[in-house]
């Protein structure tokens, strides 16, 4: 059986998470994880292309990497008893290549998005360890050089080391709290992902899969927890309309997309998971903000959507969070049911003036309205505070289009 | 287990009620304060613990060189400095943000949590 290196990476990748958190489960530490796991890419490298991919292939780099592991910790304790004796516990249980829970993976993703770590430092971690992306990869996924991203890493991870940041699912009680954190760490790697804020890709769909994959992977962990349901519900349904929002290098506002484009598997897997958190009803933001996604994919066109439904929900999310950007999007469904001079009213008293949303909000309130050298000046606002391409683009189309 | 520091962080000035606002806010302070002392050593995570004088009563030594130069003050002219400290033995991080947040509120002010260096075992 012939086997590329590529296939060999692909397989590799698809096995990273579980691998490295099984390995610092067993090992107790990130670098001797990451540096055996290396270790068991390279000597598959090696073998398959020979042998073939083995019929367990994760079960193969687990014990591979495991006894690399070991060789290195021994050379260790014989150079250097202290360091050996920082390591984390130690815990020799094998590894269970599959069950319903994998809870090794779930530990490894509340160690990352510890709150004791800097925001963007436990998005690079999550992505890193559980991801399995290269630094490289991530360092452009945020547009930073390698070198700052490899650094920011390095520093999280010798934190999480000298601070002994644990490697635990935290107790029922802290749960809800620290759920929130990791929810939000797969949030932030989505948008990024669908709204790149850079001048490269205006949309970049690896970060959206993968913010996706590892929403699975927290959802097979937490079947009981609907907020978990409730981002994965919000991010298929986001992810359906991808492929139509972006034309000609233009976006394109979900009320000109083409429906046809959308992803019917995803829209119909997100209204499950909408019905499903429905029926727990224990509401919470990402369930709330799948609900509107739920809406907006339920409407065969765009002037089918039942706004009223929408501004109801976002009611709801604002008694949830009344914060000025959730105001923000609800101003913008109120607008479609009340028109867009009360509207204005409420976009116009939101502290939002370095927001490019806030901009754009306004600047198409005020087209609506006639009020064409204010609207103008409103979509400069918004392209000036905007680097991606495809909404630039967007925006400069609309103004050129004012007289 | 590891060794971690507490310290209390807390504006230089002080006034006739130390950081805080009336004699019965600083009572009620030094009271939350004792009581968390008490959690500490009965759970066993106490160390060693104290308040300190304020800033300006600070010396700083520097003896690298042939004869010790004394120097009057903090050895950083902050606004901020550190207050008091605590020095736990926890199992992890978690268990120290956690004795952080009840010593924090016990005497009304921000604490910084850094471990030790090397294992504590």
């Amino acid at each position: 059986m012939q086997v590329v290196a590529s296939a060999v990476e692909r397989v590799f990748r698809e096995e990273y998470g579980r691998l490295i958190a099984s390995l610092v489960r067993r090992f107790g530490d990130i670098d001797i994880a990451e540096e055996a796991a290396g270790g068991a890419l390279v000597a598959a490298l090696e073998k398959w292309p020979e042998s073939g991919v083995p019929p367990n292939p994760g079960g193969w780099l687990t014990i591979t990497a495991g006894n690399r592991a070991i060789d290195r910790i021994r050379r260790e304790k014989q150079r250097d008893a202290k360091h050996q004796a920082a390591l984390m516990s130690y815990d020799d249980t094998p590894h269970e290549p599959t069950g319903p829970v994998e809870d090794d993976r779930l530990r490894l993703l509340f160690t990352c998005c510890h709150p004791a770590l800097a925001p963007e430092a436990r998005i690079a971690l999550t992505l890193r360890l559980l991801g399995g992306l290269t630094v490289a990869e991530i360092a452009q996924a945020f547009l930073v050089p390698e070198t700052t991203m490899a650094q920011r890493i390095t520093r999280a991870k010798k934190k999480i080391a000298a601070a002994k940041v644990p490697y635990r699912v935290p107790e029922a009680a802290d749960l809800p709290e620290r759920l929130g954190g990791v929810l939000a760490v797969l949030f932030l790697v989505f948008n990024e992902g669908y709204l790149a804020t850079g001048d490269g890709d205006p949309v970049r769909a690896e970060l959206t899969g993968e913010a996706i994959r590892l929403t699975r992977v927290l959802r097979q962990l937490l079947p009981e927890e609907p907020e978990v349901g409730g981002l994965l519900g919000l991010l298929v349904l986001t992810e359906a309309r991808r492929e139509a929002r972006v034309r000609n290098g233009q976006l394109v506002p979900l009320g000109e997309q083409d429906r046809a484009g959308w992803d019917r598997g995803l829209i119909a897997e997100g209204h499950d998971l909408v019905r499903e958190c429905l029926a727990i009803n224990r509401p919470g933001r990402y369930q709330i903000l799948a609900a509107i996604n739920a809406v907006h994919t339920d409407a065969p066109t765009a002037s089918d959507t039942d706004w009223s439904q929408v501004v109801a929900l976002y009611d709801q999310l604002t008694r949830l969070d009344p914060s000025p950007i959730v105001a923000l999007n609800r101003a913008v469904a109120v607008a479609e049911l009340d028109g867009p001079k009360v509207a204005l009213t409420l976009v116009d008293r939101l502290p939002l003036t370095g927001y490019h949303a806030w901009h754009v909000a306004r600047a198409d309130m005020l087209r609506r309205l006639g009020r064409t050298a204010e609207a103008k000046e409103s979509y400069d606002a918004a392209i000036a505070a905007t680097q991606n391409s495809a909404e630039r683009g967007y925006l400069s189309r609309k103004r050129g289009e004012l007289v | 287990m590891t060794h971690y520091l507490l310290s209390v962080h807390g504006p230089a000035e002080r006034n006739e009620f130390g950081n805080y606002g009336s004699q019965e806010a600083m009572e009620e302070a030094f009271a939350a304060t004792g009581a968390f002392n008490d959690k500490l050593q009965a759970e066993g995570y106490w160390l060693f613990a104290g308040g300190l004088q304020p800033a300006s009563t600070a010396t700083v030594v520097d003896g690298q060189g042939e004869t010790p130069v004394m120097t009057d003050g903090p050895y950083l002219e902050t606004k901020e400095v550190i207050g008091g400290f605590w020095i736990i033995d926890a199992p992890d991080l978690d268990v120290a943000l956690q004795l952080a947040a009840e010593g924090s509120r016990a005497c009304r002010g921000k604490v910084e949590v850094r471990p030790f260096e090397g294992p504590a075992d």
